[in-house]
Parts: structure tokens; C-alpha cells; sequence
């Protein structure tokens, strides 16, 4: 199973979590949110771009509720919150979000 | 109502070389979902597994050492380390990772997560625990 960028073929799990990290790009990202039936805004981007970062820092993908707590604290209240996060990402803010952001599946995900 | 009980993991080994220490941080981050009090505790070979500076690159195995940092996310805020341990290692508080968390009630002000203890506060912590899992 693989996901196809501009002819170059990424290979992913089943549940669509590419299987190596280092492949990730943005065009990537784009290809998945589109499997995902996500539509890539700038809050989306934000999300993504932090689940990066903690990961790069922490070699972990955090558990949504560490997620939506962190999102609050830098982006502030009206985004992270529960209900903004499952607009965004309707299959689960951490869940869906780290597929797109390449991470592996969060721990404590089942 | 919900009850909290007092979870303790008790760490003794190296951080490479078996799973345990990395199986037990994973089993701390998901336990950690659960409310519940958490305290993680580090003797013999497991006070290594907090050493700053690893690197496995070598080994060819992922370095997991920058997840003990985020365990204040997960509300783990008390990492017990017992000073016989480091002494008999040749290791002192300077040689481990500075873990900190941040105190949402205290205008998030950053403390620090290690608490370094006797032999005798070492068993005074696990006398005062409701669960003790040890790895």
C-alpha cells in the first residue's frame, strides 16, 4: 500500500501511517489530508506543523488530550478546544492529524 | 466518583540492551490517560536511563531519552532517583537530562520533575504507593 506524490510512491500501513518518517513532504501531507477527505487550512497547517515539532523534540506523537492542551496554550482557547479540534479533524485531532504530519500513530491510540 | 490510586514504576534497568525501559515509558504514557497518581522511580541500572547526551546512532536504536521530557504533558511530574544508585555509578544529579514541568496553577512556572532520594526515602515513597509495577 502506498500513497503516490508527483510519480513517487510512499509506502504507508494499513491504516495509511506511512512507514517511513523521513519520507514525509508538504505535497505529501496534501496527497494524505485528500485520502483523509480533509481540507488543508492554515489552522490545519498549525496543528501539523506542532505535532512536527513535538515530535522532533520528544520522539513521541502526544495523546490528543496533551495535544488540545498544548494547542491552547499557543494558539489560544478558540482553537484548542475539543470541539474547534474535531472540526478540523473529524476521525480524531490526534489520530488523523499525525497521519497527515507523518508521525507515527499516537501512543495510547487503540 | 472516581478514586485515585498511586501508581509507581519502578525502573532498575540500562535503557538499551532490553526492552524494559522503553516498554515501561510507553506503559507510563498510556496509564497517564487514566487520572490516576503517577510517579515513575529510578535504582540500580534504570538511574541511567535518565542521562543526558545519549546517543544510539550506532546501536542502531531509536533514542528514546527526549520522552522522559514530556512526561510533565502527561501530568507525570515526580521522577524519584535513588542516590545510592547514582553514587555507586559514578553519576551525579549534573549527568542527568534537566526534566521539567510546568505548573498550570502556578502561572505555568517550570519545576523540576527528579526528585533525588535515600535508600530509606526510596522505601518510604514505595510504603506510601497503592500500585507498584516494576520493570
Amino acid at each position: 500500500m502506498a500513497y503516490d506524490v508527483n510519480g513517487t510512491t510512499i509506502e504507508h500501513d494499513e491504516e495509511g501511517y506511512i512507514t517511513t518518517l523521513s519520507e514525509w513532504t508538504k505535497e505529501l501531507a496534501e496527497v494524505i489530508s485528500k485520502a483523509e477527505d480533509v481540507d488543508m487550512g492554515e489552522e490545519h497547517w498549525a496543528v501539523v506543523n506542532f505535532l512536527r515539532d513535538y515530535y522532533e523534540e520528544y520522539q513521541i506523537a502526544p495523546a490528543v488530550r496533551v495535544l488540545i492542551k498544548s494547542i491552547k496554550k499557543s494558539m489560544g482557547p478558540e482553537v484548542g478546544n475539543n470541539k474547534y479540534m474535531y472540526e478540523l479533524f473529524p476521525y480524531g485531532p490526534a489520530k488523523q492529524a499525525c497521519k497527515i504530519a507523518g508521525l507515527p500513530k499516537p501512543t495510547g491510540c487503540v | 466518583m472516581s478514586i485515585v490510586k498511586k501508581f509507581l514504576y519502578v525502573n532498575r534497568k540500562a535503557p538499551y540492551g532490553t526492552i524494559y525501559a522503553q516498554e515501561a515509558l510507553e506503559v507510563v504514557l498510556i496509564g497517564a490517560a487514566f487520572d490516576q497518581d503517577v510517579s515513575m522511580a529510578f535504582l540500580d541500572d534504570g538511574v541511567f536511563q535518565l542521562t543526558k547526551g545519549q546517543d544510539t546512532k550506532e546501536a542502531g536504536l531509536k533514542n528514546f531519552s527526549p520522552t522522559f521530557r514530556a512526561l510533565g504533558d502527561y501530568e507525570v511530574t515526580k521522577l524519584y532517583v535513588e542516590q545510592e544508585s547514582l553514587d555507586e555509578r559514578g553519576l551525579t544529579l549534573d549527568d542527568l537530562q534537566d526534566i521539567q514541568w510546568e505548573d498550570e496553577d502556578d502561572d505555568y512556572a517550570e519545576k523540576p520533575s527528579i526528585i533525588v532520594v535515600s535508600r530509606a526515602g526510596m522505601a518510604d515513597v514505595m510504603a506510601d504507593q497503592d500500585v507498584i509495577l516494576s520493570f
